[in-house]
């Protein structure tokens, strides 16, 4: 039967036709009818105007217009809420129809209808259904409870919905068991606090374990997740688990595999026992591989993952090379992971034959990919030091087929090798001279002239080049012009006679063009050399810290956070879900901290000379100069500058702003001893909850150090001794850095404080809210828990003073969503003392500027966890007390604390 | 054509989508996983189709893209092909299809078996009946097989002709380079049954060598304990067509490589010469040979003269392809002739690589063989075969 005939009517009047239809006796004509309006739906257009048409063929024996009914109400109600009340009796009616499966279809309808009023009457029919006899009821109706939370989370709570699911847990019928640990699972991921509603216990985890052998593909998987969301107390159960789960690694859905692999890797961090690790290391290996012969978006996802695998245990996959090889019919993002994982598994062992493909990936046809494998080539040179010869060869090869994109991709990583190995490959520059012409792209070009700087006392017509280079320089591209001054400065400084013309011509060429950075650094230059050339000397031609081979790792902290996540979204995009919480609200494209860098990218290589020449410590003038850049004031009040500012100007504006940064610095430098805010003490545990033991404290940060400071009271009837106390993993890492050190016996109403120094190296995960701490207090009478908040200023350490030009180049990248902004009431500060306050705990101003009658504050924070915080403060003078807070950062997560904690140190 | 399981998301959600569509040379260049302001994107492409599902919230990708190619492997088992004009033909039974196979983002029954007995496949005799008789296509009674402890078999099953045929596929995916030895080679590896057996028949397969297995992934019917233990394969098997296990020999072993190509190619010359023969094929003939040449750009066309099979050159694509059919020992398959390129084109350096496509029957070429089929549970005695194939994966020479 051809269903497309439903596609067709496109007449006038249709929605009126089909209402005709639907009103119509015939059962037959009925149901036509309906798959007619469920067709118009589902090519998107508007049929609601006749819900209550379709509503009416709703009670009816017949299962399939049941179902279509169904469908429709699903698409619908939302719009038609009130209509939708009246499908109610229907629903509950078939709810307790003696056929499971339309007691199933009513519960999971009703579920999808996500109308407030609804739910409402859902809860009884669903109770029922939780308990019903049939295990297909059954297992809808966990499913249900996971949709209703999605809806109205308080009614879940209050039904005891929760603790039924729970007991689902322990059927005998494993698709029961795989739909409530989904629905459960879902629900801990959206509970608002950040604190799972229920938590597995070793209990659970066995019962978990026996389902996960007998359930289907889907329902292992949600299984397995939830096993990775559990932490072992001991090894030895770690090793059990183990053990338990490896046969999943056979299993034919990648998606089984995939999880499987993540409990391992997460477990294999608690795990010790070499010899055990070393198996599981062997097991690892062939699913992964395996993985690679699937289907190219698995393939994909795969690949992702196995980036981290590497990065994290690279021998896994150490021997495996090979699986990594390019098909030339491979879509190209599944070459791009393919090479990058290459690079990171290449090694002394196997550089020959990854050499020999990057070579004949250097022939192929999409330029993309050439230019990354060529890359990628000069990647192997740096990380593996004794193939470096063979490399050069390779590129010089690549060279010589004289393709215009592979020999300026060359040159581009040939400066990479330079760098890493200074004065040994000098041979190469006659043959990268040769080429010269063929150099058209930005980044080619000023690769080129820093090799014609750095070695310009070995090229004799070094001055011809680069004068050559200067001839379009008005034209070039600013990165280029960048290069070129630095690089006739060089020559200058290392043949001063013969190019004293060409370092004058440059100079006045620099210093007259519009861009801020460029004539600035002319200037500079300028002013270096004709003050002090001894000094020019050690700044532009200083040593230059050595690149290393892998600036690509992610930081150990995030590769650890992101293993949990294996298979997950996060693990795709590298980055931790908390960069992309709730999912629905805030993703976007990784952010450029999180970017695998390109070894020594010609950013790099800026970012190097500049800070040659800006901050070596040659003199205070330099760095006092730079600080204060143009650009900064552009960046505050871009109206200031003409566009076509003159030099005068633009000296103008240096001094200006000069002024105005000395204030800020001075004031900070004649700071009176520190005292930092201090929250007072609330109580956290209150002893009714715990026997008779109360404990109430604070955090405090002192000397650069966490402490937290509890005073433990006695209130049971009998003495208190055995005092231990662990924390559950948190966003920051806090761990207590030493036991508790209370006295022996507590005895009757006896309180004692104790001071517990803190280190934040422990495990991280994620908390909500962000600074959410649970503790575990143990005494002789047993063990309590209780959850505390640290204020974040105490994550805010001394170093957290931002570069200004850092400052200003960070403020600008982070784009619009990175910015949260606040008010702040009723400050009745000048603002000399809000600054005094703020730096007190650590909260540093970088730059001040008084703006039409309000002052505005440029404030950096380093939090513990090494993410920098950059907020603005602007205080209102006219309604003195009132000021915003905005504030940038990688992750605006952390916003909401902070903010709090601007409040709490100015209002104390 | 849009199904929705929680909230209803706008269709404007797939801007995303065609706009990254725009964006990419070749179909299969689309990235797998897209993410946009508030949702995530994951697309599969087969069929020449692309199927995206939107996740609100972090979910395992994989799980995704799984159940998705699982939507599609139904669609082709339900329909015999899935394709634009198939899916509008049979929208209904399709979103009837997605509806059992998921909810609220947790699949449900993803087995054709038991989506095949709530939701009865289309045929033209049951439309006729069901329009005379006005009974529907939906099932009204539970599929007895999904809450069991098999839930991808269904009772009752009844045939006149109990046969269980069991095909060994192997895929030799290899590169070669210039100079015919091999860079990588490895063997994917099925085993694809049709079983029409009547009852629970338990079955089990042995293996001459099941040492050869160490990398397998198994269908979930398989009793993994007892494969662990004594390296046989033991089941309960489904109704109807199904892969039993596939399994994968790494490029840590040697992999008989059954066929060569002896060639000569020189843009600068315009000419091309390639000569086709087997190689380890233990004495089996090699079928269905074809080569598949990409050239590049500045090729207009080529003028060749084949031994024997067909060829063409595609000027748009630029691809040569060649059907060569079967290799003959005493007499190898040789194509040459010349190659004209654009006038005044630069000189091409690159080498194209080359597909090689061919199947050898009666062969798997790791040596599996499968020693002894046994059934249990069930008093008749069924029909067994067991066929080998070994077909070329993604076979490439590097010229």
């Amino acid at each position: 039967m051809s269903d497309s005939k439903y596609f067709v009517t496109t007449k006038k009047g249709e929605v009126f036709e089909l209402r005709e239809e639907l009103n119509s006796d015939k059962k037959e004509k009925k149901r036509d009818a309906v798959k007619k309006v469920i067709a118009a739906m589902t090519v998107g257009k508007d049929v609601s105007p006749l819900f209550p048409h379709v509503l009416n063929c709703m009670q009816t024996d017949n299962l399939e217009l049941k179902k279509l009914v169904y469908l429709y109400l699903m698409n619908y109600a939302k719009t038609q809420p009130d209509m939708a009340i009246m499908a109610i009796n229907t629903f509950v009616k078939d709810s307790e129809d003696l056929n499971p499966l339309i007691r199933a279809l009513a519960i999971r309808t009703m579920g999808c209808i996500r109308v407030d009023k609804i739910s409402e009457y859902l809860c009884e029919p669903l109770r029922k259904c939780l308990k019903d006899n049939d295990p297909y009821v059954k297992k809808t109706a966990a499913v249900c409870v996971a949709k209703l939370y999605d809806i109205n989370p308080e009614l879940v709570a209050d039904q005891g919905f929760l603790d039924q699911l729970k007991d689902l847990l322990s059927d005998s019928n494993q698709m029961v068991v795989s739909n409530a640990v989904a629905a459960l699972s879902e629900i801990n991921e959206s509970s608002p606090n950040g604190i799972p509603l229920v938590t597995m216990d070793a209990t659970a985890i066995n019962k978990l374990l026996i389902a996960l052998n007998e359930c289907v593909e889907w329902g292992q998987v949600f299984i397995l997740d939830s096993l990775s969301n559990y932490n072992p107390q001991n090894e030895l159960e770690a090793q059990s688990i183990c053990e338990r789960i490896i046969p999943r690694l056979a299993h034919a859905n990648a998606a089984v595999k995939l999880s499987t692999v993540k409990v391992l890797m997460k477990y294999m961090e608690i795990i010790t026992d070499q010899e055990f690790l070393s198996a599981l290391t062997r097991k690892l290996t062939p699913p992964l591989v395996t993985l690679l012969s699937s289907e190219p978006e698995l393939q994909y996802v795969a690949l992702r993952n196995i980036n981290l695998i590497v990065q994290k245990r690279p021998d896994i996959l150490n021997n495996e090379i090979r699986a990594f090889f390019i098909n030339y019919n491979d879509p190209i993002y599944i070459k791009l992971e393919k090479l990058e994982i290459m690079i990171r598994l290449a090694s002394k062992a196997n550089i020959s034959q990854v050499l020999s493909e990057l070579r004949e990936y250097g022939r192929e046809v999409d330029v993309d990919f050439v230019r990354k494998a060529v890359r990628a080539i000069g990647r192997c040179a740096i990380k593996v030091e004794e193939s470096s010869d063979r490399c050069v060869t390779t590129l010089l090869d690549l060279i010589k087929t004289k393709v215009n994109y592979v020999v300026q991709e060359a040159v581009i990583v040939i400066k990479d090798i330079f760098r890493k190995y200074p004065n040994k490959y000098e041979a190469i520059i006659s043959v990268l001279c040769d080429n010269l012409d063929t150099l058209d792209e930005p980044e080619a070009r000023a690769s080129m002239i820093w090799i014609i700087g750095e070695y310009a006392d070995r090229i004799d017509n070094a001055g011809e080049l680069l004068e050559e280079f200067l001839e379009g320089f008005a034209d070039d591209n600013i990165q280029v012009q960048l290069q070129l001054l630095t690089a006739i400065v060089k020559l200058f400084l290392k043949r001063p006679i013969e190019s004293h013309d060409l370092v004058q011509k440059v100079l006045s060429l620099a210093t007259q063009t519009d861009n801020p950075d460029l004539r600035d650094r002319g200037f500079i230059y300028w002013r270096l050399l004709s003050a002090d050339p001894v000094a020019a000397k050690e700044v532009v031609l200083g040593e230059k810290p050595l690149i290393s081979g892998e600036t690509d790792l992610l930081e150990p902290t995030l590769l650890d956070e992101l293993i949990c996540h294996i298979s997950s979204l996060a693990s795709v995009y590298h980055k931790p879900p908390r960069a992309f919480i709730e999912g629905a609200s805030e993703l976007r494209k990784p952010v450029a901290t999180l970017i695998p860098r390109d070894v020594a990218s010609l950013e790099d290589l800026e970012d190097d000379s500049s800070s040659d020449t800006s901050q070596e410590n040659t003199g205070s003038v330099v760095g006092d100069l730079l600080g204060v850049d143009i650009d900064s004031s552009a960046a505050i009040s871009p109206q200031l500058i003409p566009s076509s500012a003159s030099i005068e100007v633009g000296i103008d504006l240096l001094c200006g702003g000069l002024e105005e940064f000395d204030v800020g610095d001075a004031d900070a430098s004649s700071s009176p001893p520190r005292t930092s805010y201090v929250a007072p003490k609330t109580l956290w545990l209150p002893a009714e909850r715990s026997k008779g033991l109360e404990i109430s404290g604070t955090f405090i940060r002192k000397d650069g150090q966490i402490f937290m400071e509890m005073t433990v009271t006695n209130c049971s009837s009998e003495p208190l001794s055995g005092f231990a106390i662990q924390f559950n993993k948190n966003s920051f890492g806090v761990i207590p850095a030493h036991p508790l050190q209370l006295p022996n016996v507590l005895t009757l109403n006896q309180s004692s404080d104790v001071s517990l120094l803190l280190s934040s190296e422990g495990p991280v995960q994620k908390m909500e809210p962000l600074n959410n701490l649970q503790v575990a207090i143990k005494n002789n009478i047993g063990i309590f828990y209780f959850a505390c908040l640290i204020p974040i200023h105490v994550f805010f350490t001394e170093d957290g003073q931002m570069d200004r030009r850092l400052f200003l180049s960070t403020w600008k990248e982070l784009p619009p969503q990175n910015e949260a902004q606040y008010s702040l009431e009723n400050i009745n500060y000048d603002s000399e003392t809000i600054v005094h306050k703020l730096e007190q705990n650590n909260i540093f101003t970088i730059s001040r500027q008084e703006v039409e009658g309000q002052t505005v504050f440029y404030q950096s924070i380093k939090l513990a966890n090494k993410l920098w915080i950059l907020t603005e403060v602007k205080v209102l003078p006219v309604e003195r007390g009132d000021c915003t807070l905005s504030l940038k950062s990688v992750t605006v997560d952390v916003a909401s604390c902070v903010y709090q904690a601007y409040k709490n140190i100015l209002e104390s | 054509m849009e199904k929705h399981w929680k909230s209803v998301i706008s269709r404007s959600v797939c801007d995303y989508f065609f706009e990254e569509q725009k964006k990419i040379t070749s179909p299969i260049d689309m990235p797998p996983v897209l993410a946009t302001p508030h949702h995530y994107l994951i697309t599969i492409f087969r069929c020449n189709m692309y199927f995206v599902a939107v996740c609100t919230t972090e979910v395992p990708p994989l799980f995704v893209i799984e159940f998705l190619h699982r939507v599609v492997d139904i669609f082709e088992d339900y329909f015999g092909e899935c394709s634009e004009t198939i899916i509008k033909e049979h929208y209904v039974i399709i979103f009837e299809l997605l509806d059992e196979m998921l909810d609220n983002g947790f699949p449900l029954a993803t087995e054709s078996n038991i989506l095949k007995e709530l939701i009865k496949p289309p045929n033209i005799l049951r439309t006729i009946a069901n329009t005379v008789t006005g009974k529907s296509n939906v099932s009204c009674t539970l599929p007895s097989g999904q809450l069991s402890n098999i839930p991808w078999r269904r009772s009752g099953v009844k045939y006149a002709n109990n046969e269980a045929y069991f095909d060994v596929i192997e895929e030799v995916d290899a590169i070669i380079d210039k100079s015919g030895s091999t860079v990588s080679a490895e063997i994917q590896g099925y085993v694809d049954c049709c079983i029409k057996l009547s009852g629970m028949p338990d079955l089990t397969m042995t293996f001459v060598n099941p040492r050869i297995l160490d990398d397998v992934s198994f269908h979930p019917c398989v009793r993994f304990k007892r494969w662990e233990s004594e390296k046989v394969l033991s089941f309960i098997p489904p109704d109807g067509n199904f892969r039993l296990i596939s399994y994968h020999i790494s490029s840590q072993s040697i992999v008989a490589i059954p066929i060569y190509l002896k060639h000569f190619i020189s843009f600068r010359e315009g000419r091309l010469d390639i000569t086709v023969g087997p190689k380890q094929t233990m004495g089996r003939q090699v079928e269905n040979v074809s080569v598949e040449v990409p050239m590049p750009k500045a090729v207009l066309n080529c003028t060749l003269v084949p031994s024997q099979g067909k060829y063409s050159y595609d000027p748009v694509s630029k691809v040569l392809q060649w059907d060569v059919g079967k290799i003959d020992p005493t007499k190898l398959p040789n194509i040459k002739g010349s190659i004209s390129l654009q006038a005044g084109s630069a000189p091409i350096e690159s080498n194209p690589a080359v597909n090689v496509n061919f199947t050898i029957n009666q062969m798997a070429v790791s040596g599996l063989k499968v020693s002894r089929l046994d059934m249990y549970g069930e008093k008749y005695r069924p029909f067994k075969g067991v066929k080998y194939i070994t077909k070329a994966g993604k076979f490439q020479i590097r010229l």
